[in-house]
């Protein structure tokens, strides 16, 4: 019977190399689709018009939050690479840089998330106007 | 002459230490043998072990005991020769510095050759690629000037400098755990740049500018991603991770700023 390895348990730091390969894609290709959709302003104010509509919907919501949650782990979790790539004490304090960077990470992000999606809440549950 | 027995104190006589007990465990070997087929398969083998044993001497139990097909190597059984590195439960340790005591022996542990270099049999991987990168830094003492008369003097402070990267045995637990190293077998892996930092950083030593620009390459230091899994991985506990930084700091700033 063929069989595949297990997967490799490496050090939690394995782990946020890969949430920034995943969060610079992700960031990535928001831009690609925001160049797109900002230039046609340009083409047809009107189409633009539209397709600045169609955003405003639940799911484009949760995924702002999402977007803005990358952005912010990316950018933090760059700042903790910068510090280990130039700061001589760097790579020993890299796990404890590592939660600093997730708990302002989960600071920050929970009252966005709240902020931004009250209005959605509100649509999708009903409630005071 | 005869010694009395130390009389037995007023709090009684000392307590024997308790009988060390056996009790059975599973090993989960990832096996492959080339004559056989071309798949690898996953084997359970139960053996009886005391806490305070190795994973190697499990290994020893099952070759010698119930299937001496299998095939891994090892050599001094006490960490330093570099042998048995291999993924024990998912991460890659020496058989012979693994305890069972230090594992959870609920579930059945899991035992696999190292990850991208080719297996040969079982828990057994061509090194080679491995040493033609450590052979590829010039891993010896290089000078240009004069030789001296007598000994080549270190001070204490130049010597601490690259003490960490001397204690290398060479078993390749940090390439073969390096996500860049899975994906491009010619990346020059941790263990190759541990050995140039040991030359690099050493004050009589001349030859730190040639390696940095064999590292300076695009298969060298700066395929490095930092992900630390090499660091975590190192049976003989050195910052290779730290090591690794210093070599691309080296090639930025120059050698004596690099720390
Ligand atoms: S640096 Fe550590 S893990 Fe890497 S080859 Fe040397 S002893 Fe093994
Ligand atoms: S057998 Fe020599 S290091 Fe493990």
């Amino acid at each position: 019977m063929a069989s595949v390895g297990t997967l490799y348990r490496g050090d939690i730091s394995m782990w946020s190399w890969v949430a920034q390969r995943i969060t610079g894609v992700a960031v990535l290709f928001f831009l690609y689709v925001h160049v797109l959709d900002t230039a046609l302003v340009r083409v047809s104010p009107a189409a633009y018009d539209d397709v600045i509509a169609s955003y405003k919907t639940p799911l484009v919501n949760f995924m702002e939050v999402g977007l803005v949650g990358a952005v912010l782990f990316h950018a933090l979790n760059g700042l903790r690479v910068i510090a280990v790539d130039f700061w001589g004490k760097g790579t020993r304090y890299q796990k404890q840089m590592l939660w600093t960077i997730v708990a302002v990470w989960v600071l920050i992000m929970v009252p966005a998330t709240y902020f931004m999606t009250l209005h959605t809440i509100q649509a999708l549950f009903g409630s005071t106007p | 002459m005869a010694v009395d027995p130390p009389a037995p104190s007023a709090a009684g006589a000392p307590q024997p230490a308790p009988e060390p007990v056996a009790f059975d465990i599973t090993v989960k070997v990832r096996r492959f043998d080339p004559d056989v087929s071309d798949q690898h398969y996953w084997q359970d083998f139960t053996v009886s072990v005391f806490a305070t044993d190795r994973i190697l001497d499990a290994l020893h139990k099952i070759k010698w005991e119930q299937d001496g097909s299998l095939t891994f190597r090892r050599s001094c059984g006490h960490g330093i020769c570099g042998s048995d590195a291999m993924r024990i439960n998912g991460k890659n340790r020496l058989a012979c510095k693994t305890l069972v005591k230090d594992l959870n022996t609920k579930k059945p542990i899991t035992v696999e050759a190292i990850k991208g270099l080719t297996v040969k049999k079982d828990l057994v991987v061509d090194m080679e690629p491995f040493m033609a990168a450590y052979r590829k830094i010039k891993p010896f003492l290089i000078t240009h000037s004069p030789e001296p008369t007598r000994e080549r003097l270190q001070d204490a402070e130049d010597r601490a400098r690259f003490d960490d990267t001397t204690k290398c045995i060479l078993c390749a637990a940090c390439t073969t755990s390096c996500p860049v190293f899975w994906t491009d077998e010619q990346y020059f892996g941790p263990a190759a740049i541990v050995n140039a930092h040991r030359f690099i950083f050493d004050s009589r030593d001349e030859g730190g500018p040639e390696r940095l620009q064999i590292l300076n390459q695009a298969e060298g230091a700066w395929r490095c991603r930092t992900t630390f899994n090499c660091t975590d991985a190192c049976p003989r506990g050195i910052q290779v991770t730290e090591a690794i930084q210093q070599v691309k700091r080296a090639m930025m700033f120059g050698i004596d700023d690099a720390t």
